[in-house]
């Protein structure tokens, strides 16, 4: 589903700083894989060097989804080619109802995909039914994009977001983030319900709670913009327990 | 010479070369243009120079010969506010077209022509036409909407008895490249009445338009305009309103295209519990100089007011706001907001704004603002990264940007009218 081989990044407007340093991970459909890693070591710069954030600059390596290059595409092309970011920090768009943005969003993808745009009432429908899993009332959808949501609420947002556009690969960046222990659940299950043999995630997160809601098939340990570590469930508690020191302490020996 | 005797002096020179013989009417109306006349030509032109013309340039405006402005051809857009019933009023080239208006008659409202009235000896308008335009000329002058009182010829007459089932629908249609227009509306909403007022289309290749508006107490005047897509014309506008107790206005103008703009408003919430909005939304690419300056006198306690101006210019386009709040030491428990802001789509637009407060009451409310900004790279950022392709993630946000004006207008309906222009404007510029 998703290759990633070798990949360096730096910052555009500094070359100086080089975040990521020959970056290798593949992710099977089907499968769940978490990358943890101390502050600093790269992780949401991935994500966003993934999804088409301008700013940095990839100087060496490759990224596929689905064999098809993604860092040669714009982002919407990114998104419509079956690529989701949930965002560590998602964005207010103050005078945008966010129903009038999912559904520009949903049919811009699918028209991008040459499929039948989904008419008003078609849409209305599906996103009830998702919204009303979610915990999301008919007043969030009528309000502008993420504007005045709490943070837990904006985080669910993302994920009926994602519900709704139906990726391939879904990157959830510290998605558990200033969520407390009920809203992580509700989120979780949320993404729990979309796990299917034809959509692989990657979960972003400092800690190992979350990854007892949404289990991961491999866990990697990142630092300084490489994965040093690779194992399963275990790796996780392991970090857990007794940080990242020793894990970095063998990575660097 | 003193600088300001010269300048005054250099002023009413220039207005001396533009004065022409009074048109023929009747004892009211002669009375009124005289004293205009006389007004005009004591306070002079407008020049470069008055501190109220700083950042818009007036000689385009008062320049001698007719102007000549190409005609926009408009056929890719439906009539506007077509779905709508109302009584439509048509000029064509700033004069009255008889033949393509609806009869002059709905219920609840007077409706006359000011060529017919200035005929008579008396008439109701006597008491306003003239009279808001000496009013505004304090504490700045407006020399041009006095030249108007002096030279209009044309316009409507409405007073408003009852709450009219439709709409007063002012259409302006050009016929001829060349065109200079002088109109002069006046309106008078008796106690508890509420009308609606809207005006589009291009006017001429130049116009000099003034609203005068009495708004009894109680009284609700909504005004919604559209000036038209014609790049090249030049237009001075002026509304002013004065406002009794409990009495509204809410004005809201769209100007899309022209090369000079200048839109003026003065209001006076005359009566306590008053309530006065004033909006607008340009959008301007390339040759394009729009001009809002607005004036929003507090004279009775517990009234409301709002500002709201905003403006998405590229292409060298420039945009303008000088807005003022006045607050009488009586106007206790005022409530007044502005806000100016402008969305500048490359480095080479511009927008010059002067927002000011002036507060003599000690139990006020008022705040105010004025921005200039680009498009917010996370925000377009984010929506791409859902799949919104780029042309339509910045079409939707520029849009969010004008909402804030939009949502001045109180008739969702007739708002959606203007926002489908303000897309399809969008659209041709992207």
């Amino acid at each position: 589903m998703l290759k990633i081989e070798n990949l360096h990044c730096e910052l555009e407007d500094d070359s100086e700083v080089k975040i990521l340093k020959g970056l290798s991970l593949t992710i099977n459909p089907g499968e769940v894989h978490a990358i943890m890693g101390p502050n600093g070591s790269g992780k949401s710069t991935l994500s966003y060097v993934l999804s088409g954030r301008d700013g940095y600059e990839v100087t060496e390596g490759s990224a596929t989804l689905e064999g098809e290059d993604l860092l040669d595409m714009e982002p919407e092309e990114r998104a419509a080619a079956g690529l989701f970011l949930a965002f560590q920090y998602p964005v207010e768009i103050p005078g945008v109802g966010n129903m009038t943005f999912l559904r520009t969003a949903v049919n811009a993808q699918r028209k991008a995909r040459g499929e039948e745009e989904l008419s008003a009432g078609e849409f209305l429908k599906v996103v009830r039914a998702k919204a009303k899993e979610l915990q999301i009332d008919a007043d969030m959808l009528k309000r502008p994009v993420n504007v005045g949501f709490s943070g837990g609420e904006k985080k669910r947002n993302e994920i009926l977001q994602m519900a709704m556009l139906e990726p391939k690969m879904c990157i959830l960046d510290e998605t558990d983030s200033g969520l407390d222990v009920d809203a992580m659940k509700l989120v979780s299950e949320g993404v729990n319900a979309l796990r299917s043999p034809d959509r692989a995630f990657l979960v972003i997160t400092h800690y190992q709670r979350l990854l007892d809601h949404i289990k991961p098939d491999v866990v990697h340990i990142m630092s300084e913009g490489r994965i040093i570590k690779t194992g399963g469930p275990e790796l996780a508690l392991e970090v857990e327990n007794n940080g990242y020191a020793d894990l970095l302490a063998e990575a660097n020996a | 010479m003193m600088p300001r005797a010269k300048l005054k002096a250099q002023k009413q020179e220039r207005a001396a070369e533009l004065v022409r013989p009074l048109p023929q009417g009747g004892a009211w109306i002669t009375r009124a243009r005289e004293a205009a006349l006389a007004r005009w030509s004591e306070m002079g032109a407008p020049l470069k120079r008055d501190e109220y013309w700083k950042f818009t340039d007036p000689r385009a405006l008062i320049a001698e010969g007719t102007a000549t402005a190409a005609i926009q051809d408009t056929s890719d857009e439906a009539p506007m506010f077509d779905a709508f019933d109302r009584v439509k009023l048509v000029f064509v080239d700033g004069v009255f077209d008889a033949a393509a208006s609806d009869a002059l008659a709905l219920e609840g409202v007077e409706i006359g022509l000011l060529e017919d009235a200035a005929k008579a000896d008396l008439h109701w308008a006597k008491d306003i036409y003239g009279t808001l335009d000496a009013r505004a000329q304090t504490p700045v002058e407006r020399p041009l909407a006095s030249f108007n009182t002096a030279y209009a010829t044309q316009g409507v007459l409405i007073r408003v008895t009852g709450t009219p089932a439709k709409p007063i629908s002012l259409i302006y249609r050009r016929s001829a490249d060349g065109s200079d227009a002088l109109l002069h509306h006046v309106i008078r909403v008796e106690a508890g009445a509420e009308v609606t007022l809207l005006e589009h289309g291009p006017l001429a290749a130049r116009s000099n338009t003034v609203i005068e508006a009495d708004i009894a107490e109680g009284a609700t005047l909504h005004h919604i305009r559209s000036q038209g897509r014609d790049h090249a014309r030049m237009g001075a506008s002026h509304i002013f309103a004065q406002l009794g107790a409990k009495a509204q206005l809410k004005s809201f103008t769209l100007t899309v295209n022209g090369q000079l703009t200048r839109n003026e408003a003065q209001v006076w919430l005359d009566g306590a519990d008053g309530s006065a909005h004033l909006a607008g939304a340009s959008v301007g690419d390339g040759a394009f100089h729009a001009d809002d300056t607005v004036f929003v006198a507090h004279n009775a306690p517990g009234c409301e007011s709002r500002q709201v101006f905003k403006k998405v210019l590229r292409h060298g386009a420039v945009g303008v706001f000088q807005g003022k709040i006045l607050v009488d030491r009586v106007a206790q428990k005022t409530d007044g907001y502005q806000i100016s802001q402008a969305l500048l789509l490359d480095e080479d637009a511009q927008f010059l704004a002067k927002p000011e407060l002036e507060i003599y009451a000690d139990d006020v409310k008022c705040s105010h603002g004025s921005t200039s900004g680009e498009i917010d790279a996370t925000q377009l950022y984010y929506m791409r990264a859902r799949g919104v392709p780029e042309a339509e993630a910045k079409m939707l946000l520029v849009l969010a940007f004008l909402a804030e004006a939009l949502d001045e207008i109180a008739d969702d309906a007739l708002a959606g009218d203007l926002r489908d222009r303000l897309e399809a404007w969008l659209q041709r510029h992207k």
